[in-house]
């Protein structure tokens, strides 16, 4: 078979194309290729690199290969690495528990409710999606006068209505409670809108059926749109694991990572402020690196995980 | 009923008595709910600019007045005309700095793009997958090293330290290449029979065919740019220099329970967004909703 297809048709372009490389392509994807390659590939070796050193950016001079110690500080009981960092990323987990519940239930409530497609429905769910397009310091700023002790709204409401108020922003378990309410005012939107679009997926006809069938609005929340919502509620749920994981600006500007621990830390401190600390104000910027790896790692495997579990159960 | 029933091949079952009636409580019942929680997600902004028109006096006042007793623009005035909070000079910067990263943030992704898209090349598909791989990579762990990289270049409190490194994503590279990849290549194989070169094929065949994407990625580029805070916060330290963020975070710090210049900061780093929102919110929502499509 193969002599008698036209040899010289199917060889002649491949002569031409092996001689001359054409480099289009390549001047294409450059630039982006170049901006990557720097601030994506090369810093990722580089870190590593710089998480084996003391490394201060401001005294170069004081720059020395100490190995494993920035990884061992953060083994050993007794250190200060050790003590802020692991609970900065206790404060991190707990933040992820308070929030994430939050971040899955009101976006679904919210999506069944625009999903009634009730005239004028599109503007409320401009609304409801309209904080997730501001600046997390503009949200953070906002809350953080709101939960004033003195002045703020919340608690102008509270006393008015005979409730004596805590101090917000000082006092546990109250830090959490102004950080996660702040979190889900600000990003419950987001998982709206994919709630939302998940939802419109569902065929009109299958609601029909189990109408037809005598299924009441309950049944065929729990019979048809849940199961069928799954894959997107196994998405958001990674996905708001991980963005709760990032935590930085709420706290940051809310309650400066405090109220203070007696064994050091702050008891709002999550691990992002941990590392930003650590490199940027105690400028062990090696330390530093350090921790963002064994952070990174320790994320990564979990969304390994994740993705494991998700591919083996669909 | 007989004689609609044709052509309505889905008719609906008969309406039970009181369903009429019975629909409207249903709707008056959806509209309260809709309209309380449009108040929870509105009364904040609100509380934001009422007390950022507030004189000093009413911030702490006994009663809570949503609509201020007294309008004034002292705390825009003040902060405006404080040297050590130049926020006029943070809302230029922070134009500059979101603008220049989208601008060239299109180019330099849609060149790439198209490319992975539509060109045949080896190492095509070993540098595609190392793209997608960084994707699964927490953005921290490159804080430490990149911050070194920029403040080795000279980059400091300079606005390339900020605008260079927010082209190395691959989000928009990814968004675009997909888009590509859905538009039929006819009219760009009829250009290129023409005589059309690569980058003509390119710029005056596929970029206008592929408007609407780039209009989504314009939009969330210049809203993430705009309202980035940590590496701006990092790179930019010259108060001249600052982006309104962490402008915001420096007014913070300069007028302690100023309650009044700190909203109407964050005022005037929340009305561009808020009307680029209004404005151009379905491309915002697409882009969103996209993104959890494709999570499955």
């Amino acid at each position: 078979m193969a002599t008698t297809v036209q040899p010289r048709e199917t060889s002649a372009p491949a002569v031409s194309r092996r001689r001359r490389l054409n480099i289009t392509p390549y001047l294409f994807i450059l630039p982006h290729l170049l901006v990557f390659a720097v601030f994506v590939g090369y810093p990722f070796f580089n870190g590593l690199y710089i998480s084996f050193l003391q490394y201060d950016y401001l005294r170069p001079n004081n720059t020395q290969f100490i190995g494993l110690q920035n990884y061992t500080n953060l083994f050993t009981p007794g250190s200060v690495q050790y003590q802020v960092y692991w609970s900065s990323l206790g404060n991190t987990v707990e933040f992820v528990l308070y929030s994430v519940p939050f971040l899955i239930v009101i976006p679904l409530g919210l999506a069944l409710l625009l999903n009634t497609r009730i005239r004028g429905s599109n503007v409320f769910r401009a609304i409801y999606f309209a904080p997730w397009a501001l600046s997390g310091a503009v949200v953070a700023l906002l809350w953080w006068w709101i939960f004033q002790s003195q002045g703020g709204l919340i608690n102008y409401y509270l006393a008015s209505w005979g409730v004596t108020p805590p101090r917000w922003l000082s006092t546990m378990p109250w830090a959490w409670v102004a950080i996660v309410v702040c979190t889900v005012w600000w990003t419950s939107g987001f998982n709206m809108i994919i709630l939302l679009a998940a939802l419109q997926d569902i065929p009109d006809y299958v609601y029909e059926a189990a109408a037809i069938d005598g299924a009441t609005g309950v049944q065929s929340f729990w019979r048809i749109t849940l199961p069928l919502l799954r894959p997107v509620l196994i998405f958001i749920v990674i996905t708001s694991i991980i963005a709760s994981f990032n935590l930085f600006i709420q706290p940051f500007i809310m309650t400066g990572g405090g109220p203070a621990q007696p064994g050091g830390g702050g008891a709002t401190e999550p691990v992002m402020v941990r590392i930003y600390r650590e490199g940027f104000e105690r400028n062990l910027q090696g330390s530093a690196a350090a921790m963002s790896f064994v952070t990174a790692l320790i994320m990564i495997a979990f969304s390994y995980a994740n993705f494991r579990i998700f591919r083996e159960r669909t | 009923m007989t004689t609609v029933a044709p052509e309505r091949p889905f008719a609906e079952p008969r309406p039970a008595p009181g369903t009429q009636r019975s629909k409207l409580i249903r709707n008056i019942v959806l509209y309260a709910i809709m309209i309380a929680v449009a108040a929870v997600f509105l009364m904040p902004l609100l509380w934001m600019l009422s007390t950022s028109l507030k004189p000093k006096s009413q911030w702490f006042s006994q009663t809570i007045d949503w609509i201020p007793r007294t309008v004034t623009l002292a705390n825009y005035e003040r902060i405006l005309g404080n040297p050590s909070t130049p926020i006029g000079r943070w809302f230029v910067n922070s134009l500059i700095v979101a603008s220049l990263v989208t601008l060239l943030t299109l180019i330099v992704d849609s060149l790439a793009a198209y490319a992975y898209a539509r060109m045949e090349f080896p190492g095509r598909r070993t540098i595609f997958a190392l793209l997608l791989a960084t994707l699964f990579l927490p953005g921290m762990m490159f804080l430490v090293p990149n911050f070194i990289t920029v403040a080795n270049l000279g980059w400091l409190n300079n606005f390339a330290g900020v605008i260079v490194p927010a082209l190395a994503g691959v989000f928009g590279v990814f968004f675009l290449r997909q888009f590509f990849n859905g538009i039929p290549r006819e009219l760009e194989e009829a250009a290129h029979i023409d005589g059309a070169s690569a980058l003509q094929t390119f710029a005056q065949v596929a970029l206008p065919l592929a408007k609407p994407a780039l209009a989504t990625l314009a939009v969330i580029t210049f809203l993430a740019s705009w309202n980035d805070f940590l590496w701006p916060l990092l790179v930019l330290k010259d108060r001249q220099l600052q982006t309104l963020p962490p402008g915001l975070r420096t007014l913070q710090g300069a007028y302690t329970s100023e309650y009044g210049q700190m909203m109407a900061g964050a005022t005037i780093a929340a009305i561009p967004v808020l009307v680029i929102y209004v404005a151009l919110q379905r491309y915002i929502v697409r882009s969103v909703a996209t993104t959890g499509l494709a999570g499955r």
